[in-house]
């Protein structure tokens, strides 16, 4: 792996060149950037793939030794230096082996979908420049470069988000996304810069040697660092309470929808926690890690709820990520590495499948509108049978990839915390539900507007549909654990070998082995059955026809709290919001009063000096100047007189003088 | 002998009576006459240093003719230009010739 590693740097450099080449040479030719991005995609594809099956032929070993390390800068900071490089360990080839894949999957895609847009080119632009923040963040091998990739993705999202900024929703969202991630930035921020102060270092392994010195010296601050770098992946990855942006981030195109915000960009804050993990284990009794369960318990059944009351066809997909997220963090709460990445890897598919899937939709019908559509099904069934792929992996049901993923977290959360299964566990189910109901009133049943005529995507847009359907069908079978029977040790659970040592070299790091358990197993597919089951129910045996109000409505004052998302927006509007502006108002009547007062005041005092100035200039100056030339004149004036023409005067004077003279020589 | 200094007195009597006749009166011909006096004055002093002081050389007496002829080539031309100061201003009082007044 030591030669493969010099590789690596090239996976997210090539499509930033392509990005830069794009934005400057070809930005008026559509079709060639569009076939640029692809190729460089394509090249980092092949780039990682390589380095994924070298990694994977050389198992064992690759677990067990230390990570391959290339260092790309060092910067001189004093005594020491600050290493910036990447590396190759378990966790980088597992992302390696999604982040490319996909990505790839959705360029394609949006050759087809982004067709005819005036600003086709600066689109592939955009998204390779976001290609490379999440390429690099995956192979970074500090806190530093993950940050910058890490804000080169806010950047990409936010201009990707208001894509179309002659919305204003558009752009609205665009902003929201930005400074709801900022927040979380900020405590990352902070974070990394604690914790370079205390450990000296940013490299992910220095750091997690030093730490455990902290965690002896001084455990509040090494509580406080990792509640702070959880709090960027709050933000990021859109658990409550920074989850708003994420809604609202559907207003850009369904490409960037299923790019950033379902398969990866929102992933990196899981994937910080992942990367970090021994920063949260570190303390005794591991309170970090219990704030990272809770806020993911809350956010995976709260996101859950507001899904079903939802109806544009995005909306419910991200309300529906947000809800896999919280599963994701909250099993990362509980110390299930393996189980965690597994889930992220698996969601990426199956939600990037369902976002490209809607957009096929919305493509085909011109609607977001769940209500308006319906009967999809014959006119789109591409669409329809990968979309349907896509739902039952994110539903859980055998033997899909999602089910397997799924049942770990929840197999790790009855073994670890009994409170925090039950709560996904309920989850499940109304995951379940609201995505059969999604299925439900979008293509079964009869067309609800006469006037859609929906049509199938070209196969620009559903081959990519197909593989993803592929990869949520059979990705499962790379995490089934070895004990489950029959086909665990058939498998041999490759992801387990892959990541479970990954923190082998820091003693401190315990993850929990989880046994299978078969009832809890029975119990995640009785609850996606369940679900879907009960969703058909409701929608599916008499799907609705035009008009009729969604039956759930029934549910009366909780129909209408979901439906507005518990008025969290319009809670931190009245409240965050009204503080942030008071503030800057505030600070506004600050700077126009006291500081341009002060300027101003300078300003007149100045003007008054110099008027003063000026007086002591005409008057006391030009005074003395002119008043020597009158006083010679004033002199002159009297002194005249003594010039009185008469000879006999003139002699008097002369007279005198000479006897002046002759005193003063004779008595010198 | 008549000590030195009967003749110094005498000649500081005239020259003063000479310089009032110069300052003091209104004629120009009586300021020439004072002028006259004070350069006889002069002469006196001179004769009796001579006499008294250095009697074997010269010098005393060469001095004092030195003196009358220059004096009396001083009232020709003073006497002219008086003449010249009448033929234009029609007067001798030196009071009235005061055109280089302020």
């Amino acid at each position: 792996m030591e030669n493969l590693v010099t590789l690596v740097p090239l996976i997210p450099i090539v499509p930033l060149l392509t990005f830069a080449i794009i934005v400057v040479f070809t930005r008026r030719n559509d079709k060639l950037s569009s076939y640029l991005a692809v190729a460089a995609i394509v090249i980092s594809w092949l780039l990682s793939m390589v380095i994924v099956l070298s990694a994977l032929t050389q198992m064992p070993q690759f677990a067990e030794e230390p990570a391959a390390h290339l260092t790309l800068l060092r910067i001189p900071t004093g005594a020491t230096t600050l290493d910036i490089g990447v590396q190759i360990d378990p966790l980088t080839v597992a992302l390696l082996f999604m982040v490319p894949t996909v990505c790839m999957m959705i360029f394609i895609y949006s050759m087809g979908y982004m067709k005819g847009d005036p600003r086709y080119s600066r689109f592939f632009a955009y998204i390779c420049l976001f290609a490379t923040g999440m390429l690099g963040l995956v192979v970074a091998d500090n806190l530093l470069l993950l940050f910058i990739c890490w804000e080169l993705m806010g950047l990409c999202s936010y201009l990707l988000i208001g894509f179309w900024f002659e919305k204003p929703e558009a752009m609205w969202a665009g902003l929201k996304a930005f400074i709801t991630t900022r927040i979380g930035d900020v405590l990352l921020l902070l974070g990394m810069v604690m914790l370079y102060w205390q450990t000296g270092a940013l490299r992910f392994e220095t750091v997690f040697e030093g730490v455990q010195g902290l965690a002896q010296t001084n455990p509040t601050l090494m509580y406080i660092i990792a509640l702070l770098i959880f709090g960027g992946a709050v933000g990021k990855s859109a658990q409550f309470p920074l989850h708003v942006w994420l809604p609202d981030a559907m207003e850009g195109p369904t490409p960037v929808s299923a790019l950033i915000h379902a398969a990866t960009m929102v992933a990196a804050g899981v994937f910080l926690v992942a990367r970090m993990l021994p920063i949260f284990v570190v303390l005794e009794g591991m309170p970090a890690l219990a704030w990272v369960a809770a806020i993911g318990a809350i956010t995976a059944f709260f996101a859950s709820t507001i899904a079903i009351a939802q109806d544009d066809i995005k909306r419910v997909l991200a309300y529906s990520t947000i809800s896999q997220l919280g599963y994701m963090i909250m099993c990362l709460g509980l110390g299930g590495f393996v189980a965690a990445v597994f889930h992220l890897i698996t969601h990426a598919f199956f939600k990037a499948l369902l976002f490209l899937g809607s957009g096929s939709v919305i493509h085909g019908a011109g609607t977001n509108d769940m209500m308006e559509m319906g009967g999809l099904r014959k006119k789109m069934p591409y669409t329809f049978w990968t979309f349907l792929v896509g739902m039952l992996a994110l539903a859980g049901v055998p033997p899909l990839a999602g089910f397997w993923s799924k049942d770990e977290i929840l197999a790790t959360a009855f073994v670890e915390n009994q409170a925090v299964w039950v709560i996904g566990t309920v989850a499940a189910f109304i995951t379940a539900f609201y995505m059969t109901r999604q299925v439900c009133l979008t293509f079964l049943g009869k067309p609800r507007d006469k006037d859609i005529h929906a049509h199938e995507s070209p196969p620009l847009m559903y081959v990519p549909l197909i593989v993803l359907a592929v990869g949520a069908v059979l990705l499962g079978f790379l995490g089934v654990p070895e004990d489950f029977p029959v086909l665990g040790p058939l498998l041999g659970n490759p992801l387990h070998h892959l990541l479970a040592d990954q923190f082998r070299q820091w003693s401190y790091v315990h993850l929990p082995h989880v046994e299978f358990n078969p009832s809890v197993l029975l119990v995640s597919v009785a609850m996606a059955l369940g679900g879907i089951g009960l969703g058909y129910l409701i929608y599916g045996r008499k799907p609705l026809v035009a008009g009729q109000r969604d039956p759930l409505e029934r549910m009366g004052v909780v129909w209408t709290v979901l439906r507005n998302k518990y008025y969290i927006d319009e809670i931190y509007r009245a409240t965050v919001i009204r503080g942030a502006i008071g503030l800057a108002n505030v600070c506004f009547r600050f700077d126009s009063g006291i500081v341009d007062g002060t300027v101003n005041l300078v300003g007149k005092l100045t003007e008054r000096w110099s008027h003063v100035s000026g007086l002591f200039d005409t008057y006391v100056i030009d005074g003395i100047v002119n008043g020597v030339g009158r006083v010679t004149s004033a002199v002159g004036q009297e002194l005249r007189y003594i010039q009185t023409g008469r000879v006999q005067n003139y002699m008097i004077i002369v007279v005198i003088s000479v006897l002046l003279l002759a005193g003063v020589f004779l008595y010198m | 002998m008549i000590p030195l200094t009967w003749f110094l007195i005498v000649a500081a009597f005239l020259f003063c009576i000479g310089l009032y006749g110069a300052l003091a009166r209104r004629n120009a011909i009586a300021i020439l006459m004072g002028i006259e006096l004070m350069l006889n004055a002069v002469n006196i002093n001179l004769i009796a240093f001579w006499r008294y002081i250095t009697p074997e050389v010269l010098t005393g007496q060469v001095f004092a003719i030195f003196v009358i002829t220059v004096a009396a080539a001083e009232a020709a031309i003073g006497l002219a230009l008086i003449i010249s100061i009448f033929r234009n201003r029609e007067t001798v009082i030196v009071e009235d010739v005061d055109m280089m007044k302020w």
